[in-house]
């Protein structure tokens, strides 16, 4: 049944462009805020407003209790959960199915096995997507794990079985290499996590991170070509692309068979995103994983195919099949999206909340924001203030309007991370696409002043 | 000389580095340059809060978990 009234459980951008979205189908919208968040600009385009907690994210957006008053409060028949916070919270989502209210994404059991590392690798084993190549469990001992590496391929990453956090991780590069390190990591394994037990994975050093955007209704998929994300600093994302100019045609459409084939076996229902690393070297691709939710870049895929992902989430959380074959998305030109952070690049990024007392949109391409002029930024969330969407004909053309429209977008009173953007745009590696997902953190190391 | 310590950034203010670990101070303990009384998390980073003056850490002001604005008096030295 067709949504009639919306609960938007998110803030910031991604609670205006749902807003936006719902709009267009002619649904009505409540918009869910912090107490912190009274002001932000969704609040003014909803129809109404529920105030669920206080500013802590705990306490209001992760809050499961208090949202799911606020829902039922409401009367709304959907509940969109936009990216973070509750978005894959396999608790939150029972809670919204058992009051029976429909939750755009996929169901519970979707989000609880496609969020599991171990079962998600398992799910595209069996549906014949590669996944990095690794042993198959735990490995005990020196003479396993030299017998093991050469059909895993060098160079090989060493991990602490019980690990995490990059502790515990060591790169061998051949047999000789692994065998003098292996003491070394079963040690420091035994030292860190009381377990020596170490696990091997193939360590793929030029790693592009390349992603493929799906479209499902529970039966049938759809893929809207990939997005490359391979700009990042600290494992978060600064700048996105699509096409990516690394793959070939016959890899792309390979790549991207390979995530309809996962997510139609999983019965993949809403927008999602399956994750791969792409090896330069090798021309491989890997799964790594699936985010069963609308992405902060889904405008890039907006841009190239002319398909508005959150309607399209929206109809088909309101039951429609999916009204698209494969032949019917086309992708066109190029596309670049790039986020604007309340941080400093010039400070280590420090973050920059505080009162914008000057704003001016860019004059070009298409900037999804949730700041006016006039808005205090709050400090208690994250740092995004807006994403910079150009699209040309071809990535030349889309650089040359990045360069345009970042000149004619201004925000004053905070930080942002515009001049970095700025500079990125002109570094030749960047012109010339080759770049990877240790790139822009050497970069800036380089560039900082000794 | 009584000095105060102020919030370096708005953001949530901790007094222990994480919920399982003791605070940083109690009220009371004697305080050098430069240690560490609490943690400010602003856009989920945390930045530590720092004494610039030796001496005794006679009161909290904020307590753990209050959100602060930047400069907002966090701790009295004496």
């Amino acid at each position: 049944m067709a949504i009639r009234k919306l609960f938007i459980a998110n803030r910031g951008e991604i609670a205006v462009r749902i807003n936006r979205a719902a709009r267009s189908l002619g649904i009505a919208t409540v918009q869910a805020a912090s107490e912190a968040d009274r002001d932000m600009l969704a609040c003014r385009l909803a129809d109404e407003v529920s105030v669920v907690g206080p500013a802590k994210a705990s306490e209001s957006y992760l809050n499961i209790p208090a949202m799911m008053a606020a829902i039922t409060e409401s009367g709304a028949d959907a509940v969109h959960p936009g990216y973070g916070f509750l978005s894959e919270n396999p608790a939150f989502v029972q809670a919204v199915e058992a009051a029976s209210i429909t939750f755009v994404g996929p169901g519970a059991d979707t989000i609880a096995r496609m969020g599991d590392k171990a079962t998600a690798r398992a799910e595209a084993i069996a549906a014949g997507v590669p996944v990095v190549p690794g042993s198959p469990g735990r490995v005990d001992g020196a003479a396993e794990a030299l017998r093991l590496a050469p059909e895993i391929g060098y160079p090989v990453m060493v991990k602490a079985s019980a690990g995490g956090g990059g502790r515990g991780i060591r790169v061998a590069r051949d047999a000789a290499d692994l065998e003098k390190q292996l003491p070394l990591a079963m040690a420091e394994a035994g030292a860190a996590f009381g377990d020596n037990g170490l696990y091997l994975e193939r360590y793929i050093e030029r790693a592009r991170h390349i992603e493929v955007q799906v479209l499902g209704d529970g039966e049938r998929t759809v893929h809207l070509f990939e997005r490359e994300c391979s700009l990042q600093r600290k494992r978060q994302k600064v700048w996105e692309e699509g096409p990516s100019s690394a793959l070939a045609e016959e890899t792309r459409q390979r790549l991207c068979a390979s995530a309809v084939a996962l997510a139609e076996r999983v019965g993949y229902r809403g927008a999602g995103t399956l994750e791969y690393l792409y090896d330069d070297q090798t021309g491989e691709f890997f799964f790594i994983e699936m985010n069963t939710r609308i992405q902060v870049e889904h405008p890039v895929t907006e841009a190239i195919t002319g398909i508005d992902l959150v309607a399209a989430q929206l109809r088909i959380a309101g039951g429609e099949t999916l009204w698209l074959t494969q032949a019917d998305v086309i992708r066109k030109g190029h596309a670049i999206e790039v986020r604007i952070n309340a941080e400093d690049p010039a400070r280590h990024f420090m973050p920059s909340p505080g009162t914008i007392t000057r704003y001016e949109p860019p004059a070009t391409g298409r900037f999804d924001t949730f700041v006016y002029e006039g808005y205090k930024v709050v400090p208690f969330y994250d740092s995004l203030l807006g994403k910079l969407i150009v699209h040309a004909e071809t990535r030349q053309g889309a650089l040359a309007a990045l360069e345009q429209a970042l000149g004619s977008l201004s925000v004053e009173g905070i930080k942002t991370t515009a001049p970095l953007h700025r500079t990125l745009l002109k570094a030749p590696d960047v012109v010339a696409g080759n770049v990877n997902t240790s790139w822009l953190e050497r970069w800036m190391q380089a560039a900082k002043p000794a | 000389m009584a000095t105060q310590i102020l919030a370096p950034l708005p953001g949530v203010f901790y007094r222990r580095p994480t919920p399982a670990e003791p605070p940083f101070k109690e009220e009371g303990d004697a305080v050098a340059v430069g240690d560490t009384i609490g943690l400010v998390e602003a856009m989920k980073s945390f930045f530590p809060v720092e004494a610039e003056t030796a001496g005794r850490l006679v009161a909290y002001r904020i307590e753990d978990g209050q959100t602060v604005d930047a400069d907002d008096v966090i701790a009295d030295i004496a």
